[in-house]
């Protein structure tokens, strides 16, 4: 199966969970199991090819230009990482379809549970780093996700939240540690960066790139001092516990680790850092694990200090390391799921997992003691399980393990964190199973359903098999080693036996196990010294740490956003300004290459009404009405330069729109007061008016100094001048560039007028379903109304006018290709029709002979343009492409039919509903309860309220 | 010429910025447009000034001004109207919604935003 389609089957298969949600538990687990189960036969698909030593490779550019493409590789290491993923996700889906209860949202569980297996599946099978990274924190969001699931419990919303924060950062860290990466070697794919060992070693960002990655998988594989997040994770359901944080998630950072092996490791700093990290982590782990109550506490520590144990040996950067931290990741695995599933069984059927609140299950839940006992024996290292395979295999690995020039450290350490690892196992076995039978269970344990027991069994299996028959498991392990290794002949040569003669592992072992027992015999005194002795507590002081840099944040962004918007948007001028002139000072400037063009007398007029019109506007803006007056001439006077500087479009766009913007203003303005108050002191003014007068010298600083040179490089309008008519069918350039070069721009945009038109329309909703909606009802004009709501003189004009409105509008649309005009200037004329209509017949009249609703219109506008774009692919050509072709009906003269035409009714439709559906919602507010909406023409409003003039009575 | 479009957009964005930085929302709101103007024409005039050579190709005429930024700030002017509007709506229904037409909002202690982090 293509490598493609075992990644994108869980994200594809997580639709279905929630779909299945309703057709019951057994369809929603099932249909499940099925996606999982198609993506792990797919990956067994590849076996033979992956065994034969190959890389199974796929991959489609994506961005080249940024060197991120969709690559995929399958080897050894891949394969090994995807079979745990899709193996042990497919016991888990099992087992968790029995364990969520009745109440637990089925279907949403296992929709995050898919999302995190298609992430995982995605990182160990890239092969660029950059979609690596992509897939890195998808991990960290589904687990996310999956802890905090039980939403109701605080834990699991703490524990999320603290993964997410800390996965998170290291996350950030190593996409820093990536980037670097890639710049030193010039490639951002794997195969590539594996094979440039010594350049990436002897760059100076050697170090800042070993530490930011290292960053990453210490906080994902929850490696001191970054530990502590894994067991507050644990509030999650177990089948996540078992899933993420013993078999996979925590492991991503080991396979990163291991996945960089060649290139990183062999040097001092990995070393020191990595074979350091590892065996406190190790060590700290074992020891806190032992003094657990919690079942799932005791899991999270042990598994965290078996990550370090498995770090540890990848740090020593030796092959055998390396070989013996692959065999352990399997075993790990193997019997860590086994027991933390055993552990939800407890807590299911014993509704505890306290471990002094139990004991004597044995007889209770015999399948379930069975189980456990194996795995966690094979956890503390005891012969034939394959836990001491591995352990064997690191003892052996410490022992010749230099650290800090010391030959004790590592092998001392080593000795007692497996002590340590032994004794909670022992302790797991006996304060749980062993011992009487009690009577005060918070619930009667048994054993559960096949369902829920026989997952962990399988892997039971598997610990017993590979711990009988660690020959089985050797081509597997050592075909692994050599994809970690990149050189199959680096893999080390010894066999994987039981009996390996009497060599110092052997004895170190036995010190492990013999002290493991004594020390669980000295539990009750030991855990007495524990509980005296202070230690920190991770979760109080992360939570002081991110009150604290709340805190900061808080007052950092209340000093500059306290909910003044005049602070802020001071603050941004001035900050704009003085990015700019820090811009200006310090870059390059060149001489003026453009000579300064003649003023003649128009362009002075209409630049004296525009600034007269300004300035005028900033003295008089407490008059409000006669404010728009004075915006509508800066506006007019904008589009008249328009006009002379050769934008016939632009002009036509803007007095449109200037138009409808005025409408809208007054219909506002019908609602606020009339006048400003004067609120703000002088000095205040002043000061406003200070960083008014900087930003404008600014601008026009800068507009002046690039209108006086030429680009400095050549602009593509050149292209489009001389493609406009041969590629577009048209000789209006700036409509070509709209409906064909940059369309798709263009659909963007009229998205988004339709959206804002939407917005307005859900705005005025809430506005007149809520209590304003009685107030606007019973407003009492602050102006006497006219008298004459619909003057006959309006009223007639208009109504005559709309037909050669239209036509107007019909000719500009229509001749938009060749000459001005086109979809958004007909699209505004045609409203500013429409509006007139409203404004002299009334909103009833104007709204009863309405045919089609706004929104249809906005609608249907986007659905034409997007269906015009699609039309292209049945051509084969990409989205958009426009064609075009001249046709002659007599009587007329040749004329031209093009798709971009079609495209530009989309535009048009879209403008005229938007604009339409907002000025439409305004005026709704407008409507009053006791006014009756009247038809007619001549018709005199009987609720005409202000004073009569005196004598006006005849 | 060149100096008469630059101070054009240097005296818009000087009045547009003073407007903005008025307590009431309708002179913030003329401020934007004005703003808007500004902007519209600053980008506009980044193809430059040409007098009397439109973009319309026609037989026989070589030079043309630059098409690309007009036809970049035609959508600009629609957008701006849409994003006029909706301002225009979210102010009139605080307006009316809480009878204070003042943009300012200062947070005091006792009603500090922030939510608790448990």
């Amino acid at each position: 199966m293509s490598l493609f389609l075992i990644v994108a089957l869980p994200f594809l298969g997580a639709l279905l969970p929630g779909l299945m949600n309703s057709a019951g538990r057994a369809a929603c687990a099932g249909v499940t199991f099925m996606v999982s189960l198609m993506a792990f036969i797919g990956l067994l698909t590849n076996l033979p090819a992956v065994m034969a030593g190959e890389v199974v490779q796929a991959g489609v550019d994506w961005m080249p230009a940024l060197g991120m493409n969709f690559t995929l590789m399958l080897d050894g290491l891949g394969f090994f990482f995807a079979l745990l993923i899709l193996g042990i996700g497919l016991l888990i889906i099992t087992y968790g379809r029995f364990y969520l209860s009745r109440e637990d949202n089925m279907g949403e569980f296992f929709t995050y549970l898919l999302l995190f297996q298609g992430a995982m599946v995605g990182i160990v099978l890239s092969d660029n780093i950059l979609l690596l990274l992509i897939f890195w924190e998808l991990t960290s969001l589904s687990s996310f996700l999956l802890i905090g699931y039980w939403k109701h419990l605080p834990e699991g919303r703490q524990g999320a939240r603290m993964a997410l924060t800390i996965t998170g950062m290291g996350g950030l860290a190593m996409i820093a540690g990536m980037l670097i990466l890639g710049q030193i070697v010039g490639s951002y794919d794997l195969s590539v960066i594996l094979q440039n060992r010594d350049v990436i070693q002897e760059s100076p960002l050697y170090l800042p790139a070993l530490l930011l990655i290292l960053a990453g998988c210490f906080t994902k594989s929850a490696q001191f001092p970054f530990h502590f997040w894994l067991p507050h994770a644990m509030a999650a359901p177990t089948p996540v516990s078992a899933y993420l944080h013993s078999a996979t998630m925590v492991k991503a950072g080991i396979f990163l680790m291991a996945r960089m092996w060649p290139v990183l490791s062999g040097t001092p700093e990995w070393f020191v850092i990595v074979t350091t990290a590892g065996l406190v982590t190790m060590v700290i782990g074992a020891v806190i694990a032992l003094f657990k109550h919690d079942l799932k506490a005791l899991l999270a520590f042990s598994t965290v200090s078996h990550l370090g144990l498995i770090t540890m040996l990848l740090g020593t950067g030796t092959a055998f390391g390396a070989m013996a931290a692959v065999f352990h990741i399997l075993n790990h695995a193997t019997f860590k799921a086994a027991l933390f599933m055993s552990a939800g069984i407890v807590d299911h059927e014993a509704h505890t997992r306290d471990i002094r609140r139990l004991g004597g299950l044995r007889t209770l839940m015999p399948v379930t003691f069975v189980i456990v006992t194996i795995a966690a024996l094979s956890m503390a290292g005891i012969p034939l399980l394959n836990g001491f395979l591995s352990k064997e295999m690191m003892l052996e690995e410490a022992y010749h393990t230099v650290l800090f020039g010391s030959h004790w450290l590592v092998p001392g350490l080593a000795v007692l964190g497996s002590l340590f690892s032994a004794a909670y196992s022992f302790r797991l076995i006996a304060h749980t199973f062993l011992g009487p039978v009690r009577d005060d269970y918070p619930a009667k344990p048994h054993d559960p359903g096949a369902g829920m027991w026989m997952p962990p069994a399988i892997l039971t299996v598997l610990v017993v098999v590979i711990g009988l028959a660690p020959f089985l498991a050797e081509p597997f392990v050592k075909m692994v080693t050599a994809s970690v290794l990149g050189d199959p002949a680096d893999v080390p040569k010894a066999y994987f036996k039981i009996w390996h003669g009497l060599v110092p592992a052997l004895y170190m072992s036995i010190a492990a196990t013999v002290g493991g027992l004594i020390l669980l015999s000295l539990f009750r005194p030991a855990l007495k010294l524990w509980d005296t002795a202070p230690r920190p507590e991770a979760k109080t002081i992360f939570e002081a740490v991110i009150a604290a840099a709340v805190s900061a944040a808080r007052t950092f962004s209340h000093g500059l956003h306290n909910g003044a918007f005049t602070r802020y948007a001071a603050i941004f001028a001035v900050t704009v300004v003085a990015a700019g002139a820090h811009a200006w000072s310090t870059g390059v400037t060149g001489p003026a290459t453009r000579s300064m063009q003649p003023a003649e007398s128009v362009p002075i007029a209409g630049w004296l009404m525009l600034v007269a019109a300004t300035v005028a506007l900033v003295f008089q803006h407490r008059n409000r009405l006669l404010a728009l007056i004075l915006i509508g001439i800066a506006g007019l006077m904008v589009s008249v330069g328009f006009v002379f500087f050769s934008a016939p479009d632009l002009a036509m766009t803007q007095i449109t729109v200037e138009v409808v913007t005025i409408i809208l203003l007054l219909l506002a303005l019908n609602f606020l007061p009339n006048r400003t108050p004067v609120e703000s002191s002088v000095l205040r003014r002043t000061r406003d008016a200070a960083v008014g007068i900087v930003g404008g010298l600014g601008t026009m600083a800068l507009s002046y100094h690039y209108l006086m040179r030429d680009a400095v490089a050549t602009p593509i309008s050149e292209f489009h001048l001389a493609n406009s008519y041969k590629g577009g069918g048209g000789t209006n350039v700036v409509n070509v560039i709209l409906v064909d070069f940059r369309g798709f721009d263009t659909y963007g945009e009229i998205i988004v007028l339709g959206i804002a038109a939407l917005l307005i329309y859900a705005l005025t909703e809430t506005l007149l379903s809520g209590p304003v909606r009685a107030r606007l009802l019973n407003r009492r004009p602050d102006q006497p109304l006219a008298g004459d709501m619909h003057p006959m003189m309006m009223v007639v004009l208009t109504r005559v006018i709309m037909p050669v409105v239209v036509m107007v509008g019909f000719y500009i649309f229509l001749r938009g290709h060749n000459e001005p005009g086109g979809g958004f200037i007909a699209g505004l004329i045609v409203s500013i029709g429409v509006v007139m209509q409203y404004m002299a017949s009334g909103f009833s009249w104007t709204s009863a002979r309405l045919r089609y609703p706004y929104h249809g219109v906005i609608g249907a506008g986007v659905l034409i343009a997007g269906l015009t774009g699609i039309g292209s692919w049945f051509f084969a050509k990409p989205f958009l492409t426009s064609d075009f072709t001249y046709v002659r009906i007599p009587p007329f003269n040749e004329f031209e039919l093009a798709t971009a035409a079609l495209f530009d009714l989309g535009v048009f439709l879209a403008v005229v509903g938007a604009v339409m559906l907002s000025l439409e919602s305004f005026s709704r507010l407008a409507r009053r309860a006791h006014v009756k909406d009247s038809e007619h023409p001549m018709d005199i409003d009987p609720s005409r309220d202000d004073p009569q003039p005196a004598g006006g009575e005849a | 010429m060149e100096l008469l479009v630059a101070s054009a957009i240097g005296i818009l964005t000087a009045a547009g910025l003073y407007l903005v930085l008025r307590l009431r929302t309708f002179p913030v709101i003329l401020g934007v447009s004005l703003l808007t103007y500004a902007v519209n024409v600053f980008l506009f005039a980044s193809g430059r000034l040409t007098v009397g050579a439109p973009p319309i190709l026609q037989k026989g005429v070589e030079t043309y001004t630059d098409p690309l930024p007009q036809a970049l700030v035609l959508t600009a002017i629609v957008i701006s109207f849409g994003m006029t509007a909706v301002v225009v709506m979210i102010s009139l229904g605080a307006y009316l919604g809480s009878d204070d037409d003042s943009v300012d909002d200062p947070l005091l202690p006792e009603k500090d935003g922030g939510r608790d982090v448990t």
